[in-house]
């Protein structure tokens, strides 16, 4: 009977714990459709790395190791950074940067929204994570999951788990994280302020240099980044290109589904209760909200900045968007402006923000592993 | 627990993140501008 029910007796209620936190991410998932493909397998992940003795992941027996494919496809898949490198192919084939193009000055707010990032780096470093800690926290403002993995793996933080759950569930939460901040920072008048969409005409040359050219100055400024920026925007050079529709169409769907479904359940291996449950995940909880809360912050201001020295007025709410949560946050400002307005369209203006967001994100992340060495 | 010299040994890199970010972006601002002008031009 030992050798059937010994196990049960090694249970930690700390494991329990991770159980109940891996079935509220599937709640979350299932019921509430927050960021279904990822909060699933990471919580049916965390589950599956705190059952005693679990061999999904390496466990000693005899002296002698057994690899958990848990383990082995973190060391596979994250360790080395692939699999956020892989999704970054599949995301490029799915961004239209065409509303970008037709007005790349949109780019400033999107730069402005990565405020969150750098804010949270002091604060974290302020709160006593060390520097490559608090780097890494930070990335979590960067509002996209590959990026803030590539970031916080390179690092080599202990954090990695909670920062990437804090990452897509924060994604997840942009419909009620953001709203509240951009009402503080907004008046009614400011947020009534209708914006006309003018269609530019935006060549197929153009769109097929762009991602070229946005590799190469962002490659020479901040070489870091190059596998970031360069994945994405060969992601996105495949979907603009003309020649390679069946490649572009497996990378924004098997691809990018494969990798997901992937990362999801490898990010639990940095799940296990004694390395997740302690009093630096909730505070990395809480300073991924306020990077999320500063990036807001960052491109509503910017954006009234603006209006401070130009006729042509534009709604401030459209600078929110800068974050790189691609597409929900175009979506809330939108919604937001047709609740003040139901003629106020801001759909297109706040989607060229949000990919600029994207672009902004991966550069922030460049800079991050550039500037801290 | 609160360092606050190590707030301050951040500044510089706030500083010049946001500062670099914002020079990347306009070159590439720049860079689009002039690409779009010219490729709508030649069609």
């Amino acid at each position: 009977m030992k050798e059937l029910f010994g196990n049960v007796l090694l249970l930690d209620p700390m494991q329990i714990i991770m159980w109940v936190i891996g079935a509220v991410l599937i709640y979350l998932a299932i019921k509430k459709d927050m960021e279904p493909s990822l909060l699933l397998p990471i919580g049916f992940g965390a589950i599956l790395v705190n059952l005693p003795k679990s061999g999904a992941v390496t466990q000693i027996y005899d002296k002698v190791a057994e690899i958990g494919v848990i383990d082995l496809l973190f060391n596979s898949g994250i360790a080395n950074e692939l699999f956020p490198l892989l999704l970054f192919i599949g995301i490029g084939a799915m961004i239209d940067f065409g509303p970008l193009l037709s007005n790349p000055k949109l780019m400033f707010f999107g730069a402005a929204a990565q405020f969150g990032i750098f804010f949270t780096l002091s604060l974290a470093s302020f709160l006593g994570f060390d520097l490559k800690d608090a780097a890494s926290i930070a990335i979590i403002g960067a509002a996209d999951g590959p990026t803030s993995i590539f970031v916080a793996n390179h690092f080599g933080t202990k954090y990695l788990g909670a920062i990437i759950v804090a990452a897509y569930s924060y994604m997840a939460l942009v419909p009620i994280v953001q709203p509240p901040v951009i009402k503080l920072l907004t008046t009614k008048k400011e947020r009534k302020i209708r914006m006309v969409y003018k269609q530019e005409n935006v060549s197929k040359t153009l769109r097929i240099l762009f991602p070229i050219v946005i590799t190469v100055i962002t490659g020479l400024v901040s070489p870091r980044s190059v596998a970031l920026i360069g994945f994405l925007m060969f992601g996105n050079l495949i979907r603009e290109c003309g020649v390679l529709d069946s490649l572009a169409e497996s990378a924004r769907s098997g691809l990018a589904n494969l990798v997901t479904l992937l990362l999801g359940i490898t990010v639990a291996s940095k799940m296990r209760a004694e390395d997740f449950l302690t009093k630096e995940t909730i505070m990395i909880l809480c300073l991924g909200l306020i990077a999320f809360i500063f990036d807001t912050a960052g491109g509503v201001l910017l954006a009234k900045l603006y209006n401070l020295f130009t006729k042509n007025k534009i709604n401030p709410m459209i600078g929110a968007a800068g974050i790189s949560a691609f597409p929900m946050s175009s979506r809330v400002v939108h919604k937001m402006g047709l609740a003040e307005d139901n003629q106020n369209f801001l759909l297109m203006h706040a989607a060229g923000i949000n990919v600029s967001g994207q672009i902004a994100s991966v550069i922030a992340g460049g800079l991050i592993l550039t500037l801290i060495k | 627990m609160f360092d606050i010299n190590a707030l301050i040994a951040t500044l510089p890199i706030l500083g010049k993140g946001m500062f670099g970010i914002f020079v990347v972006t306009a070159v590439i601002v720049v860079t689009i501008s002039i690409l779009l002008k010219v490729t709508n031009k030649a069609k």
